[in-house]
């Protein structure tokens, strides 16, 4: 789970990692008033995205006086803010954050993030921040310093102190610095993060170190043990399509094909959105329904898919062990019944309680497909949404 | 004998009177697994389909004997218990639980790095559908019936995907030693390469079946020891061709964050280890059939 960099900011101070001053607008006149609040003579606005490389797009802008913050704020709010890593359709814009502008003397790199090669939690620092480490690491390889957490003692003084020297700070700053490391591990560590990243890392003109951007994920595994980091959870920065899955409790991932999928288990769903690819079809979605699926949590996942309107047939492909086919086919019943269902449906059933599965789809009376194998399904499915049929309100 | 269980292996089910818990230990028992025990805390002395019910795995394990546990327990609790079945001398555990914190897995593999390697349990999953050896035992939640008994084994980070391979070799008449899950997690407690050791020092395994999945770097670590260690021939097929970068693909781990981890750059990594790729998912069992035909290996097993 993401958060926003006011959301991160106020965590990191929490746990004393200083951070310039700032607020939180909603609106253009709001964003204005918090100039007065900060005071100085010179703010940054900026956009509040779940997506990096916001600096690039517009998303960051600076300000000399308040009237021109208003502006600024005004020509972002309900904007799309599309970056690099946004996804083409970009992110809503509706909150910025205005903060005073800080006075930059040199820019560093740290961030914070589970190393899946060691099963370590690994600290990332470089002397040269303000860049994407992505481009850094292909470009400077030498300039990223790597420091492996031992979990069984945490992160070490004699750590932080290296990095400190390593990245060029001086003598006066090491402890300082090293005391605003273990403090932002601390806040990765108890919080359950995945990933922490503080770039840039500002050294100011008077010395101090101040962390001018924050990025934070969170393990979703933890959530159950941070209710209070759970509710920062912004709906508006996700896909609807998603979102609208995930409240129903479906593992759900919405793609730009046409063929809508829902299968059981997360490799078997990768490999069925594989197979149809092969055979020159797109995926709308990836759509696992779990284990012990219900009638009615088959039924929720259908509605999942037919949400999407992009969908022009559907491919239902269920390797049944901890699940039951006929709970399936009941579930796919029951979709019929209760929506018009008006495109193509190729079902495959395998596993646990198939012939039941397929009686009961055989004796409904509905127009279903049925498929023999993954490579039988994909076919039909490809074959039925490149019909003519399928194809007239396309 | 096939890795990791067989007749012999006697299992604990931890988290045996829950609904989940109780539902697969009768599956298991049904298909002949040598269930001898369960553990709850605080339903000690309970019986669960004529099994004792202990408080801690320590009793179960000096009143029965127990080598092996599968784990049911919900995850704000289960990385506490596969560290009780590691202190209690197991040998050898599967974590079926999902949704178990990362911090917690990595609390839990440093724990077990406190005993010596070859008193170390050995941890399938968590996040993973279990491990069968057809005809003998069954520690998990998948279908029994779909396994044929035979020479060649699997260990697959997915459960259904799984399934499809076991099934497409049942069809074409190719059994399974051993199939293990490693589960879907970013942090499990062992991997292809563990397995892969295990299964080329194992005389009733031919050959092995890798099914992977975006994510990681466990399928590159497992080519290396191919390469380097294995005479038996491996058969891969990587899951994810289509799914985009730094998408989660519904497993916690099957997300491509690094370079190396999407299914196109770990099938090359594959095959120049000299593993042969399934084409497609449906031809996981006619790839196994051809290169085991190649070698000469398909008729012992008809």
């Amino acid at each position: 789970m993401d958060i926003h960099e006011y959301q991160a900011k106020e965590i990191l101070s929490r746990f004393g990692v200083p951070v310039p001053r700032g607020g939180l607008a909603y609106s253009p006149e709001q964003a204005s008033y918090r100039c007065t609040e900060i005071g100085g003579t010179k703010w940054v606005v900026k956009a509040q995205v779940h997506a990096g490389g916001r600096g690039e797009a517009g998303g960051v802008k600076l300000c000399t006086s308040d009237r021109e913050v208003q502006d600024v704020a005004n020509g972002m709010f309900g904007k799309r803010l599309v970056t690099k890593q946004s996804g083409p359709r970009g992110k809503l814009i509706y909150r910025v954050y205005v903060e005073e502008a800080t006075d930059i003397a040199r820019e560093l790199y740290f961030a914070i993030v589970l190393d899946r090669r060691i099963e370590r939690v690994v600290i990332i620092t470089s002397a040269q921040g303000g860049m994407d480490i992505e481009e850094l690491v292909a470009k400077r390889p030498d300039a990223v310093i790597r420091t492996t957490i031992e979990p069984a003692v945490g992160f070490l003084a004699f750590q932080a102190r290296e990095i400190a020297f390593a990245i060029g700070l001086e003598a006066p700053q090491i402890a300082e610095a090293s005391r605003i490391f273990r403090r932002a591990y601390r806040a990765f560590r108890d919080l359950d993060a995945t990933m922490l990243e503080i770039n840039p890392l500002a050294v100011t003109g008077k010395g101090d170190i101040v962390a001018l951007d924050a990025k934070m994920s969170f393990d979703d595994n933890a959530m159950f043990r941070h209710l209070d980091i759970s509710e920062l959870r912004d709906r508006s920065q996700e896909d609807s399509r998603e979102s609208h899955a995930a409240d129903r409790g479906l593992a759900y991932v919405g793609l730009d094909g046409n063929i809508g999928c829902m299968i059981n288990g997360a490799g078997l769903a990768m490999a069925t959105m594989d197979m149809i690819k092969l055979v020159g079809g797109e995926p709308a979605n990836f759509l696992d329904i779990g284990g012990a699926a219900s009638p009615e949590r088959v039924l929720k996942a259908f509605r999942a898919v037919l949400h999407d309107e992009k969908v022009k047939a559907m491919l239902v492909n269920i390797f049944a062990g901890i699940n039951r086919c006929d709970w399936v086919a009941e579930g796919i019943v029951a979709a019929f019944k209760d929506m018009d269902v008006k495109i193509p449906v190729v079902v495959r059933l395998a596993g646990t309680h198939v012939e039941q599965g397929q009686r009961i789809l055989r004796d409904s009376g509905l127009p279903i497909i049925s498929a023999d194998s993954l490579a039988d399904a994909a076919e039909k499915v490809v074959a039925a949404v490149n019909s003519p049929a399928a194809g007239a309100d396309a | 004998m096939a890795i990791l269980i067989d007749e012999n292996t006697r299992v604990v089910v931890q988290g045996i009177t829950g609904r989940i818990g109780k539902f697969h230990a009768e599956e298991m028992i049904d298909y002949g697994t040598n269930v001898v025990a369960g553990v709850t805390p605080g339903k000690g002395g309970e019986r669960v389909f004529d099994r004792p019910v202990f408080n801690t795995m320590k009793e179960a394990v000096e009143a029965t004997g127990a080598d092996a546990s599968i784990v049911f327990v919900p995850p704000p609790f289960a990385a506490d218990s596969i560290m009780e079945a590691a202190d209690a001398g197991i040998r050898f555990c599967a974590c079926i639980t999902d949704g178990i914190p990362s911090q917690d897995m990595m609390r839990v593999k440093r724990y077990m790095r406190r005993y010596r390697s070859e008193q170390r349990m050995t941890l399938t999953g968590p996040n993973c559908a279990g491990t069968i050896s057809p005809g003998r035992a069954l520690m998990g939640i998948m279908p029994g019936h779909i396994y044929q008994q035979g020479r060649v084994g699997i260990i697959g980070r997915s459960g259904t995907l799984g399934y499809e391979a076991a099934s497409q070799m049942k069809d074409l008449g190719i059994g399974v030693s051993t199939s293990v899950g490693i589960g879907g997690d970013p942090v499990n407690g062992t991997s292809f390469r563990d397995h892969l050791e295990l299964f080329e020092n194992d005389p009733e395994t031919d050959a092995v079946v890798m099914v992977g999945e975006i994510g990681g770097p466990q399928e590159a670590e497992g080519a290396d020891y191919v390469r380097a260690h294995m005479s038996k021939p491996v058969i891969a097929y990587i899951a994810g061709l289509s799914a985009p970068k730094g998408r989660k693909m519904g497993h916690a781990g099957a997300i491509v964050s690094a370079v190396g981890e999407s299914a196109q750059e770990k099938s090359d990594i594959l095959t120049a280890a000299g593993i042969t790729m399934a084409p497609n998912p449906s031809a996981m069992g006619e790839t196994v059939a051809w290169v085991l035909t190649e070698r000469g290996l398909l008729p012992s097993l008809a």
